[in-house]
């Protein structure tokens, strides 16, 4: 805007009051995750990083971290190959033919997910995914295809289709045309989707709290079981991490849509 | 645009593998377990006569629903303050109030309700520092009630208010706001008068978006409520993990899923969802 009109005190006032209600909680964890006390507090005579290095050396802590990874991941390959392949579909076909699969790609977005964990925890029974890793990639990898349906069709909005057409009138075929003319041009959008489906996995509590118990025990429903259980210091500590690593996955998806725009 | 011949079956193949897995591992199990509503513990409508019978039910959905226009009502004034403000801002500053909002969209929401817990709780920052500086003398009751379900429930909803009203917002000419000062408006006529009503789009659509969101809402109000103030999620899991009441935990599930589709279908005229999401993404 040109700078002939601003807000008044009054909104600005509010704005700032909001920013800080949004920011300065999760900021707060900072320092307790510092705290040189055996209790969740603020440090009182100098900062310490031993609630830092009892999560870092715990074998719970560090068991759960690499089963939510490996999980995410597996679930965000799920999520990508078969949330690309259904955008560029949609996006070819008609747009009257496919909104019915639109629709439906919202759903999981719309739907809360104790409704889908309540389902789930019927459904896996008979199948034997209980408790499994296939289950919860299976749940997580599901759930994440609308994330990527949307960052992968807003790529695409900006290709122009006469390119895909003329690579296939020049006698490529369907999969020719997407490994070298559609693939590489909406990688960006690729990416920030994976990124999306890879947090929407790590953070997801809901569903892991039905679906699984003892052997697959991932980042969230040890971070529950804390909150629930025991607060202590170590719980900061891990958030802090939590924090950091959202925010270098945030970073790395600014620097791909930089990229891909500059 | 339409495929013909071989090369469009090709693109409906593409499609199949995110459709098939929606239909078998997303849409079969809800289906599946909605449709236990009706035939747990006997056949028949049983389940639903107990919106009208039972007390525990009614208390769960006028909670459920009271916390949730409390939520909607202050995540819209709070994010609408927001959005105005980077409307308005330079685009130095922009970059900061959208990170300021971004930020908090992606830190996990059970870091999120951990830290509310560290700052409300009895021994908590608040209450200490008020404690320590005498202004209380003895600790506020914060948190595992209604209004520590209200902070963290706001504080989660914010950015998803912000979203789809800036996205109208940016939409407005920002020289009719300059026009109408011009022509002897005062500041607060130009709000009420033009900025406003060009931005009622946005607020409505952010409301549905907030609402839908708060009535389903799991994480948040447990931890925050305590387990004493039970929002329909929480009794939902209850019903089925503690009480093995598959009947009632699924009938509440099923309202809870009407509600939604109910509440975006009378708005559907004025949101475009799709459009929403696209801007969240």
């Amino acid at each position: 805007m040109d700078g002939t009109y601003r807000p008044g005190t009054v909104g600005r006032g509010l704005a700032w009051a909001t920013a800080a209600y949004l920011v300065l909680p999760i900021l707060i964890i900072l320092p307790v995750a510092l705290t040189d006390q055996r209790y969740l507090s603020l440090p009182e005579d100098g900062i310490s990083f031993q609630h830092f290095r009892t999560v870092l050396t715990s074998p719970e802590w560090l068991g759960s971290i690499w089963q939510s990874f490996t999980i995410a991941v597996a679930a965000t390959v799920l999520s990508v190959t078969a949330g690309t392949l259904c955008a560029i579909g949609c996006w070819r076909i008609s747009r009257r033919a496919t909104e019915l699969i639109r629709v439906l790609m919202l759903l999981p977005l719309i739907i809360p997910s104790i409704v889908y964990a309540i389902g789930l925890y019927r459904y896996f029974g008979p199948l034997g995914l209980l408790d499994r890793f296939l289950g919860v990639v299976i749940a997580h990898g599901v759930t994440g295809i609308p994330y990527v349906v949307i960052t992968v069709s807003t790529a695409l909005a900006t290709f122009d289709p006469r390119l895909e057409q003329a690579a296939r009138g020049m006698g490529a075929s369907l999969s020719q045309t997407l490994r070298w003319v559609i693939l590489p041009r909406i990688a960006p959008g690729i990416f920030s989707g994976a990124i999306f489906a890879f947090i929407h996995s790590w953070d997801e509590l809901v569903m892991v709290l039905f679906i699984a118990s003892r052997d697959v025990f991932t980042l969230p429903r040890r971070i529950w079981d804390g909150i629930n259980e025991n607060l202590d210091p170590a719980m900061a500590a891990v958030a802090v991490l939590l924090i950091l690593f959202t925010l270098l996955l945030l970073m790395a998806d600014r620097a791909l849509r930089r990229r891909s725009e500059g | 645009m339409t495929g013909t011949g071989r090369a469009g079956v090709g693109w409906w193949l593409l499609i199949l593998p995110a459709f098939a897995l929606l239909l078998a591992f997303y849409i079969a199990p809800i289906v599946q377990v909605l449709a236990i509503s009706v035939t747990d513990p006997e056949p028949g409508l049983g389940n639903y006569e107990r919106i009208f019978t039972s007390g525990a039910v009614q208390r769960v959905i006028l909670t459920t629903l009271r916390i949730c226009a409390i939520t909607t009502v202050l995540a819209l004034l709070l994010g609408y303050a927001i959005a105005y403000a980077i409307t308005l801002a330079s685009p130095r500053a922009r970059g900061w109030w959208v990170l300021a909002v971004l930020v908090p969209l992606w830190i996990s929401v059970l870091v999120r309700a951990f830290a509310w817990v560290t700052l409300l709780r009895r021994q908590g920052l608040v209450n200490n520092t008020l404690m320590n500086a005498g202004m209380i003398s003895e600790p506020l009751p914060l948190v595992w009630n209604e209004f520590g379900i209200i902070v963290g429930m706001v504080h989660y909803m914010v950015p998803f208010a912000v979203l789809p009203m800036l996205a109208s917002m940016r939409e407005i000419d920002p020289r009719l706001l300059a026009a109408a000062r011009g022509l002897g408006a005062t500041r607060f006529e130009v709000f009420r008068r033009v900025f406003l009503p060009l931005s009622m789009p946005g607020i409505i659509a952010a409301g549905v978006l907030v609402f839908i969101f708060s009535l389903g809402f799991y994480i948040t109000p447990a931890i925050l409520g305590g387990g004493k103030t039970l929002m329909v999620a929480e009794w939902i899991s209850l019903q089925i993990l503690d009480l093995i009441r598959w009947g009632l935990g699924t009938m509440m599930a099923t309202m809870l899923v009407v509600a939604i589709l109910v509440t975006l279908a009378v708005f559907s005229r004025v949101v475009d969802l799709r459009r929403i999401f696209g801007a969240g993404g």
